[in-house]
């Protein structure tokens, strides 16, 4: 207004006009950076959550960790009555029924993983994939109910018995069959970590760039020539997807808890019942009624974590490498 | 080498059918409307239910919900957004090995700060736990989602005046919210079927109850407390809860899946 009349510029009427811009990107600058400080934060708990259950489980541990210090892995001894505890039976436990699991779910899932990357036409194979990845979604207490009820009678009347006909000269297949023990765990295991292999393994097969292939059929490769290239170069990413296989039996627990019959003994049978570190927390945790006995299976959680952050995290670099970040590896 | 392949996927289905069918008959057996609107009676009475184990296992999940997705939504949104590259490979590895601890640990650490404190067993503290289980899926796949947007969205937000916070909400996350949507669903299916972090920490109650600091039924607890009792009825009343659990699960997962298909072709 005075502008138009005097013809004057006033000094005053830029600053003034532009202050409430100012303030308002003032505040936006303040508000966008409270908004950042904020997804930063909610960040860090998801990330930082590993590290405070680690020192937590680690605080909680402390009275069988200062009374058996580091032989609480190799004591084979599990006695709540005089306070004598040892992680080695369920340490054996849980590698066994992981080692059978493997055993079968492995040959398996790659054969699933080539089926899905390499013969299939893509509308079979996505119907396939997902059929198979329902697997995953089942939970683990109904395959444990499904274990009771259905596949450890049809093992403890049909399989066992054949099994030990054929090769009870091995130790491995002596004993009593009463259908729960390591075994069957395993084979339940096996169903359960097929989902997760062939995921993965699908995955880093169809990271192999699609001229390898070519390439190998062009020099007259029969297809599974040019399927056993593509293999070896998605070899690390396998690898990968096999620990993750690993670090899923590992920490499976009521699937297990349901079906290995729960007995603290290392057993060369198995056919005999055993228990894994997960499956003694979950049976003995609430019966814990002494100060020692929960710190003592504290501590069994706690070799349980160690173990699978370290197969989490060798799968995770093994899989990155092979995938360099395209493929998905977040459904783990 | 092509027939062994297509019999290991032939193979893999078959478990699938065997399972699910099996299910599917023996449950139905036990399954009518008395059984979902009842509570849980003792041996030999007639009409028993789990009604109140379907309330627990919603009220559980309820809570492992609002604890869980905000922190889950948010921290993906950081990842995607505003992490440098190496912080947020750190970030990341990090989330991802939480994705891998046993859900037993996550029990027991709950059971630790939770229930020990409190001095008793309750809802919150399994909701809790569960939330722990939810949180790095939800933030990974929030993340995966919002990388989907395209760049220029978010520049002519910017353009247009609107700060960084109302661009990242109002724009980036809204044009992603199907994708955050479905991961949420996935990660709600897959603690709907977890029992072993509920073991010490919402253990089971035998009647009704919305109390969120009392201990609390759930499905997964009842099926496993009857799968390892003796009586046969218990048993069918098992698998009954385990058609109506499953049933649950699997809608959400093809569910899911079919609108994810309709909105992509």
């Amino acid at each position: 207004m005075d502008t138009v009349t005097t013809g004057r510029t006033p000094p005053l009427t830029e600053p003034r006009a532009r202050r409430p811009i100012k303030r308002a990107l003032a505040a936006g600058r303040w508000a966008d950076s409270l908004f950042k400080l904020t997804t930063l934060m909610f960040a860090l708990v998801v990330a930082g959550l590993v590290v405070v259950i680690i020192i937590n489980m680690a605080m909680n541990a402390r009275l069988s960790f200062d009374k058996f210090g580091f032989d609480f892995i190799t004591r084979s001894i599990w006695d709540p009555v005089h306070e004598e505890y040892g992680a080695l039976p369920f340490i054996y436990g849980t590698a066994m029924s992981a080692l059978i699991a493997l055993l079968i779910a492995v040959p398996l899932s790659i054969g699933i993983a080539i089926f899905l990357s390499e013969h299939a036409p893509r509308r079979l194979a996505t119907p396939i994939a997902f059929l198979v990845q329902l697997l995953a979604a089942i939970p683990s207490v109904v395959y444990g109910l499904w274990g009771i009820f259905v596949l450890a009678p049809l093992l403890r009347n049909h399989v066992y018995p054949a099994i030990q006909k054929v090769l009870g000269a091995l130790p491995l297949f002596q004993g009593q069959i009463n259908g729960l023990g390591l075994l069957t765990a395993g084979i339940i295991l096996a169903i359960m970590v097929v989902p997760i292999v062939t995921a993965v393994t699908t995955d880093v097969m169809r990271a192999v760039p699609g001229a390898q292939r070519e390439a190998a059929l062009a020099l007259g490769a029969t297809r599974w020539e040019a399927t056993r290239i593509i293999l070896q170069n998605a070899r690390s990413g396998i690898v990968g997807a096999i620990i993750l296989g690993l670090g899923r039996a590992v920490g499976e627990t009521m699937a297990v808890t349901m079906v290995i019959g729960n007995r603290p003994e290392i057993s060369a049978s198995l056919f005999e019942p055993s228990f894994t570190i997960a499956s003694a927390i979950a049976n003995e945790f609430t019966e814990a009624t002494s100060e020692m006995y929960r710190h003592a299976l504290v501590e069994l959680g706690l070799i349980l974590f160690v173990i699978t952050f370290v197969i989490n995290a060798a799968a995770r670099l093994l899989v990155y490498a092979v995938t360099r970040g395209q493929g998905k590896v977040a459904h783990a | 080498m092509t027939g062994l392949a297509s019999a290991a996927a032939l193979l893999a289905i078959v478990a699938l059918i065997l399972i699910l069918g099996y299910i599917g008959v023996t449950g139905v057996k036990a399954l009518n409307l008395s059984f979902l609107v009842n509570d849980p009676k003792p041996i030999g009475e007639p009409n028993s239910g789990i009604a109140n184990a379907i309330v627990g296992t919603l009220i559980l999940i309820g809570i492992a919900s609002v604890i869980g997705l905000p922190v889950g939504i948010l921290a993906g949104l950081y990842l995607a957004e505003f992490s440098t590259s190496r912080f947020g490979t750190v970030l990341r590895f990090l989330i991802d090995t939480l994705t891998g601890v046993p859900s037993i640990v996550v029990g027991v650490f709950a059971w630790t700060v939770l229930v020990k404190p409190m001095g008793h067993f309750s809802a919150l503290a399994g909701g809790a736990a569960l939330a722990v289980l939810m949180m790095p899926i939800v933030a990974r796949t929030t993340e995966e989602m919002i990388r989907l947007v395209p760049q220029s969205m978010r520049e002519a937000a910017l353009a247009l005046g609107a700060p960084v916070w109302r661009t990242s909400l109002g724009v980036v996350l809204r044009a992603a919210m199907g994708g955050v949507a479905t991961g949420a669903m996935l990660a709600i299916a897959r603690i709907a079927g977890e029992t072993a972090p509920l073991l010490f920490t919402a253990l089971s109650y035998n009647y009704m109850s919305t109390d969120l600091m009392s201990p609390i039924a759930s499905l997964t607890y009842q099926i496993y407390y009857y799968a390892g009792s003796p009586y046969d009825e218990w048993h069918a009343m098992a698998w009954a809860a385990t058609l109506v659990l499953v049933g649950m699960i699997l809608a959400i997962n093809v569910g899911v899946k079919v609108l994810a298909r309709n909105r992509y072709q």
